[in-house]
């Protein structure tokens, strides 16, 4: 098409067994409508969805049976028609591995559809009605981290977008969910990208393809050039690089620009999507469907066929591997997501979410558990492959003895847990559970400070409360004793006068009192201050 | 169905320690062998001694710890540095003197620290340095090679001296060493000769001393296998063999006559094993990459400047134990500039 495009790369990174062979091949399968859906409440970053259904209510596909609660959330819709069967914690893909709220539905199998509206022309739209319909439509970024994408749609009025950037990299080992979409809806992906562009008034586009997935390349390339409006559209082939994936890195990649340390990509004027979100986006406003479907990876060689499904969000686990020919051999984990990031599940009643691209099934002995740990003795080969170019030896020994202000000078907080560094450690350390336990440490401490500054504060206002209110006594009483003094230098006092005295005497009390309440902190039960203050006290000299 | 839980990622390396350890070793063969060659068996007794002093501390010393015993043993650091410390003494140490070295390396140095990758230091460097201090006539007693003696000193004959101070028939370890050839260069300029003077004797091979130019040679070759390999990263030697020819350069520049040539300095004596082998001991070297060219320079210049100016012939070792000294310092403030923060 044009010359090849000058790319930058980042430091770091590690070639890794691809494993992509296995289904990369093979095209995708529609899966089964599951004999029930899980949905959780929480499938995106942010506050979780609130349920407007009840146990019993019929629901049609694709409405809404949860509605947003905050800026930061989403709309959740029913996958299928059926009923909900119930509203309670279930099993959910969590690093805890701890049940969540979820709603269950039961599907009556008949698939019926709610009204939809597509639209027509897009162009038509203004870009805050374009965010306004994929935020309804429920779409969050499908590569992993579950983003409102409505959100990074707005990147705020003083700042422009120079560049959007499809992200078709899809660099963890086994997954090829994103390359079989590119592969058999490029005409989705690139319209999705339309869309984006024109909510954003996005001046460049750019579609980035690691080199190993040719076929994907050329599928985005033909699609391309059969639209009308591809001008300034490029598709760009990356070297394969574990993370290229990372949207910081992508953007590196492509760009040269790094994104602040914790500033996000409309900082440098880039807004990243990726490939399957675009697609979702297409779905949504070309024909009216919020986000119930996605493409998943069932793979690993603990599964007997593996290949990628389309599967409905909710489906369990189970169903996904059940239709891909079942458990092959002794499995003993399960992972959802790509063996580097992936994080287990407690077992496989867990529900496919927006976010899910792989199930992994690893047979005994495919991904063995690391050999025990030894001490690190500094070879420096973490640093050597760290992406975002941090110690993490050092960081590692500064978290394993909880000395958390130094694990944050060394900057634990721009590491994106890519696990480049656990993979290449020689003495086996887990050192990317180091870095999670010590942020997890940082944040609770941060909580603590915080909860403690306020009842400090909580503290200091009753305390200048009840010294204004001893004072306002000090002054009535004065007052009063003025008076006194007044009507026996008076000679006799006239009871007229005295009774006039004493009723706005009343009302000055009243607005006395009604002053320091409105001062002080009401919600507060007064008895409960002095505890909250030593509690405060305590923790300040501790 | 219940499934087993465990934290990302899920795919690492099956190499371990063991093999980096090993592959140490395996790249000082050849210049053993060399050794061999020019200087008879010396070093492989000390070697062997070195290991077993090495492997009985550090299996005593775990096992009063509490630790255990057999997976730290494994990991083959305890043999890398009885192998090192056995290559960098003279080749007819009595065995006591190799025992009393390795000994203190492994219980000083490395178990009261807290054993592996917890010693600031050295313990290879340590354990010479004390034998260096504590005995000094031992510490310089070198063997000349062999084409230079005239005569072969056989296995059994290096055994017996090893192992009892005598090669036999009368024949004391005393009477066949000499000075080393730093040492000799190091007098000869303290009888003010000059360098070409000095190096006319026989002690001195083409560009380095006898015999251990091509020791160097083949530490040099193993070096660059161990970069090849991953196991080390070239910073620290880049940093030791390039400060050393640096200021070795600037002062035979000023003036040849006193001051032996860069090529000089790197052939002869430890600068090769010390750049390789010595220096990049990760645990108590530098970790940051320019971090690690600070500290392999500061290497480099200061064996010069103990080699030149100072007490003792060779200065690599008391170098290394300088900047492990200041390693951590060096790290704090030579951090890489981290993704997304401001350039520097």
């Amino acid at each position: 098409m044009t010359k090849p495009r000058k790319l930058w790369r980042f430091h770091g990174g590690l070639h890794l067994p691809e494993h992509k062979q296995e289904t990369c091949h093979q095209p995708s399968v529609k899966a089964r409508i599951p004999t029930r859906l899980i949905l959780p409440l929480q499938q995106h970053i942010g506050q979780p969805a609130e349920p407007v259904v009840k146990v019993g209510d019929q629901v049609l596909k694709g409405q809404v049976v949860a509605q947003p609660s905050g800026y930061v959330s989403v709309p959740i819709h029913a996958s299928t028609s059926g009923v909900v069967t119930a509203i309670g914690e279930f099993p959910v893909p969590h690093p805890s591995g701890l049940p969540a709220p979820c709603i269950v539905i039961e599907p009556d199998g008949k698939d019926e559809w709610t009204e939809r509206h597509p639209v027509a022309d897009y162009r038509q739209l203004a870009p805050a009605e374009v965010r306004n319909l994929i935020r309804a439509g429920g779409i969050v970024g499908m590569g992993g981290a579950g983003f409102p994408t409505f959100i990074k749609l707005d990147p705020g009025p003083d700042k422009t977008v120079e560049t959007l950037i499809l992200n078709g990299a899809e660099c963890e080992p086994y997954i090829t969910a994103d390359d079989r979409l590119m592969r058999e809806q490029p005409h989705e992906v690139i319209g999705g990208l339309m869309i984006l562009r024109h909510a954003l008034q996005a001046r460049e586009c750019l579609i980035g393809v690691e080199d190993n997935k040719p076929e994907a390349y050329a599928a985005l390339l033909e699609a391309l050039r059969a639209h009308p409006d591809g001008d300034g559209i490029q598709v760009v082939q990356i070297p394969t690089l574990y993370p290229t994936g990372g949207e910081k890195q992508l953007i590196k990649v492509l760009t040269g620009k790094e994104v602040p340390s914790r500033g996000l990509p409309s900082d440098v004027g880039v807004v990243c999507q990726n490939v399957a979100t675009a697609a979702a986006i297409y779905r949504c406003i070309t024909a009216g469907e919020p986000l119930i479907s996605r493409l998943v990876t069932v793979t690993g060689q603990g599964v007997a066929q593996p290949r990628n499904m389309e599967a409905l969000i909710g489906t369990p686990v189970r169903e996904l591997i059940e239709q891909c020919g079942g458990y092959a051999g002794e499995v003993e984990k399960l992972i959802m997501g790509g063996p580097m990031m992936g994080i287990t599940l407690p077992n496989d009643t867990v529900p496919i979410t927006k976010t899910t691209n792989c199930v992994l099934v690893p047979a005994r002995g495919e991904l063995p558990a690391p050999q025990p740990a030894t001490p690190c003795i500094r070879c420096g080969e973490c640093m050597r492959v760290c992406p975002t170019n941090l110690l993490p030896q050092q960081i590692y020994w500064h978290a394993r003895a909880k000395d958390f202000d130094k694990a944050q000078d060394y900057n634990l907080f721009d590491c994106i847990e890519c696990g480049c560094c656990a993979y290449v450690c020689q003495s086996h350390i887990p050192l990317v559970q180091y870095f999670r336990f010590a942020k997890t440490e940082i944040r609770a401490q941060e909580h603590e400070r915080k909860k403690a500054e306020l009842a400090r504060k909580r503290h200091e206002s009753r305390v200048e409360r009840l010294e204004r209110e001893k004072a306002e006594r000090a002054e009535r009483l004065r007052q009063k004793k003025e008076a006194a003094a007044a009507t026996t230098a008076g000679g006799a006092p006239d009871p007229k006068k005295a009774a006039i005295e004493a009723a706005m005497e009343r009302v000055r009390a009243k607005r006395a009192a009604a002053q320091a309440a409105a001062g002080g902190e009401t919600s507060n039960p007064a008895q409960q201050e002095p505890a909250a203050a030593e509690t405060a006290q305590a923790k300040e000299t501790g | 169905m219940l499934f087993r839980l465990s934290g990302s990622p899920h795919l690492n390396v099956p190499d371990g320690m063991p093999l980096v350890m090993r592959r140490v070793i395996y790249a000082l063969l050849p210049a053993i062998a060399v050794y061999v060659w020019f200087f008879s068996w010396g070093v492989v007794i000390n070697i062997l001694v070195a290991s077993v002093a090495a492997l009985a501390s550090e299996a005593l010393l775990l096992q009063a710890r509490g630790k255990p015993v057999r997976p730290a043993l494994a990991d083959g650091s305890a043999l890398v540095t009885a192998v090192l410390l056995g290559m960098a003494l003279p080749p007819l140490s009595p065995w006591w003197l190799t025992t009393v070295g390795t000994v203190f390396a492994i219980v000083v140095a490395k178990q009261l620290y807290g054993g592996l990758g917890y010693n600031p230091f050295n313990p290879a460097m340590v354990g010479y340095v004390v034998l260096l201090i504590s005995f000094p006539r031992e510490m310089t007693a070198w063997l000349p090679p062999r084409d230079l003696t005239g005569f072969d000193i056989t296995f059994m004959q290096t055994v017996s001296a090893i192992f009892t101070g005598s090669l036999g028939d009368g024949l004391t370890v005393d009477a066949v060493t000499s000075a080393s050839p730093l040492d000799t260069l190091r007098i000869g300029i303290g009888m003010a000769k000059t360098v070409d003077e000095v190096v006319l004797s026989p002690t001195f091979g083409s560009f380095g001393g006898k015999g251990w130019e091509w020791v160097d040679m083949a530490l040099l070759l193993g070096g660059l296998w161990m970069i090849y390999k991953r196991v080390i990263t070239w910073h620290i030697p880049a940093g030791v063999l390039g400060g050393l020819v640096l200021i070795a350069l600037i002062f035979h520049g000023i003036d040849p006559n006193r001051y032996a040539s860069p090529l000089f300095h790197l052939f002869s004596g430890a600068a090769m094993l010390g750049a390789f082998f010595i220096a990049t001991d990760p645990v108590s070297a530098c970790t940051t990459p320019r971090g690690r060219l600070i500290f392999g320079a500061g290497i480099g210049i200061l064996t010069y400047i103990i080699r030149t100016w100072g007490g003792y012939p060779d200065g690599v070792a008391f170098s290394v134990l300088l900047m492990n000294l200041a390693a951590p310092t060096i790290d704090y403030y030579t951090q890489p500039r981290v993704f997304g923060h401001g350039r520097s």
